[in-house]
């Protein structure tokens, strides 16, 4: 087929449009990485874009040197873990059984869940119920609440009902009965769509705020993102160790709110590439009947 | 009358089907099994709040509890639609909802359609990576890279304007202009998310329609109206439905990071308002009647304009 001069213009305008597109994506990144690892005297003099100028790690020494900071990184990877595995599993175990359409009541509970999608008690309610509970001031209060998600579910049931219904039959000729089926048959198939769901619980975790701010008072259960909320927008300083030492005269507040905001950024950036490939198509099959 | 109905109703069951549930409960045993915590998990954490609603009608005593708290009847709602700072919240919420509507509405598709126009398959892949990522940024990050760029004075955003000359532009200290501001961080947040669900729809577009195309020397914005276009189209249409009935509702996380005292007028919605009310000032009744209304508006939203996508021939969501 003929490729026209028209045509060709047509790609160059497209891939640069695009490349627009991605770089107002990327700069604002870019640039906090830059202003955190640049000099303050770089950063007064407004000369920081997307490239660090003057090389300084003095930032990243005083966050690291704090260490309610890497209490609070440890803590948040702790509640992130146990939020994705109950999640995981209670989903799990949610999913499965829905699907079958001999199950009586089936209906009936899929109902009452998504009802809960579109109504609820509210802030209030819900406060009460926490507080009822005992749960304020612990970690149980950013883990339980909202372990399941009624969105995830529906979307890992609607992949087990892809998945081909002879090899479930065979492995009941087999011996086995519904959980073994599960463990050893629909799992195994359907590890795309774990690895998608346990990124949105991991995810949505690691970047929620207002459970924290609601159910937490004790500065020492703050998760990392409340405690970044307190630095970066109410200009609290970085805790104790700053203080002492010739580190912290020098230091910009700006510079040390950037490291503190690719600090926590970091881990979502390493592990989100890697379970790229998985979370289109899982977002897709999701989609489909959402 | 009564002996004949219950009669009836004992006799039935074992006519129609000769097994009762206890057949069906033992049969699926292990179904019924890996169902007992997640429904568990919805009957404490989201039914049992949704008894908590009580207290919009109860003067609320937090030595009493929810039970004896004397009721009120609807006291809390009065005060709560004679209270002018209630009205902003509510106009606010489909203020920030409706800027939202229509300039972070048709982001994503523009975008699906460019990205999609994109031949080489590398440089495609890189840059959907790219787009997505803000999505996976929490928005206390995004309110901390926002008031790092936006920064009077040595942010990189004022110091580009002035380089060329211009004042410099208060983008989240005025109300308008932090409208502006909160409306683009929404799209630069989700357009890129958000253009998943079209790119998936252009992707089942036959290929043979391009080609028929082709041979009738259409060219690539021909291609784009005639084909792509129509083809997203029921897309397009069930999504903008949705968003409608989701106008009264409003997150949390980002009006209130990205809000300040200076733009209150705009920033304070029925979210925040909730939380401000409710936990900061310990009126419990009266943000539970605010939540409640809230939700019962949202619920009628969705309702009718689930009807209309179902109406409309399109596939609602429910």
């Amino acid at each position: 087929m003929a490729y026209k001069t028209s045509d060709k213009v047509f790609d160059v305008f497209i891939n640069v449009i695009t490349l627009i597109c991605v770089i107002l994506c990327l700069f604002p990144v870019l640039n906090v990485v830059a202003v955190s690892l640049s000099s303050n005297s770089a950063i007064l003099a407004s000369k920081v874009f997307v490239w660090p100028v003057g090389l300084n790690f003095e930032s990243y020494k005083a966050i690291v040197k704090d260490s309610t900071m890497i209490w609070s990184l440890v803590y948040t990877v702790i509640i992130t873990l146990a939020y994705t595995v109950i999640g995981m599993f209670l989903t799990i175990c949610a999913a499965y059984p829905l699907t079958k359409k001999r199950l009586k009541g089936r209906n009936a509970i899929m109902l009452m869940i998504i009802f809960t999608m579109y109504f609820s008690g509210g802030l209030i309610p819900d406060y009460m119920l926490v507080k009822n509970l005992h749960m304020l001031d612990s970690s149980w209060s950013l883990i339980l609440p909202g372990v399941l998600s009624a969105f995830n579910l529906i979307v890992l049931k609607t992949f087990f009902t892809t998945l081909p219904e002879s090899l479930e039959e065979s492995a009941i000729l087999d011996g086995c009965n519904d959980i073994g089926v599960l463990f050893k048959i629909v799992l195994p198939l359907s590890k795309p769509v774990l690895a998608t769901l346990s990124l949105f619980y991991a995810v949505g975790k690691w970047n929620s705020f207002m459970d924290a701010l609601f159910y937490i008072t004790d500065t020492k259960l703050y998760p990392l993102q409340l405690k970044l909320y307190q630095i970066i927008v109410n200009s609290q300083t970085v805790d104790a160790s700053i203080g002492d030492g010739n580190i912290s005269q020098n230091l910009l507040p700006e510079s040390l709110k950037a490291a503190c905001v690719v600090f926590a950024t970091l881990p979502i950036v390493l592990v989100y590439p890697k379970l790229q490939k998985y979370f289109v198509s899982g977002i897709m099959i999701g989609a489909v009947k959402g | 009358m009564g002996k004949t109905n219950t009669a009836v109703s004992k006799a039935l069951p074992n006519k129609i089907s000769k097994k009762g549930f206890g057949y069906y409960l033992n049969r699926d045993k292990y179904l019924y099994l890996l169902l007992v915590l997640p429904v568990a998990y919805f009957i404490l954490f989201k039914y049992v709040p949704m008894y908590g609603i009580v207290i919009a009608f109860k003067e609320y005593n937090i030595f009493q509890g929810v039970f004896a708290s004397p009721w009120i009847g609807l006291d809390a709602f009065r005060e709560v639609f004679r209270s002018d700072d209630f009205y902003r919240a509510l106009k606010n919420t489909f203020l920030l909802n409706g800027f939202d509507m229509i300039f972070g509405f048709p982001a994503p598709i523009i975008l699906a359609i460019i990205i999609n126009e994109v031949k080489s398959v590398r440089y495609k892949r890189i840059s959907q990576t790219m787009l997505y990522l803000p999505h996976f940024l929490s928005w206390v990050i995004i309110g901390g890279i926002a008031l790092q760029i936006f920064a009077p004075n040595f942010g990189m955003i004022d110091t580009i304007i002035k380089s060329m000359g211009f004042k410099t532009i208060p983008f989240l200290t005025e109300k308008w202009h932090w409208l502006a501001t909160y409306t683009g961080i929404g799209i630069w947040q989700s357009a890129g998310w958000g253009m998943i669900i079209y790119l998936a729809a252009i992707t089942g577009i036959p290929s043979e329609l391009y080609e028929a195309a082709d041979v009738d020397g259409a060219g690539r914005l021909r291609k784009i109206w005639s084909i792509t276009l129509p083809a997203i189209k029921p897309t397009i249409i069930i999504l903008f439905i949705l968003n409608i009935g989701k106008i009264s509702m409003i997150g949390f996380d980002r009006p209130y990071i990205l809000g300040n005292q200076q733009v209150k007028d705009f920033s304070d919605v029925i979210s925040t308002y909730v939380y401000r009310v409710g936990l900061q000032s310990s009126r419990y009744n009266i943000a539970t009647a605010v939540g409640l209304f809230q939700s019962v508006v949202g619920l009628v939203f969705l309702s009718v304009t689930n009807w209309i996508a179902n109406k409309s021939g399109e596939q609602g969501i429910w």
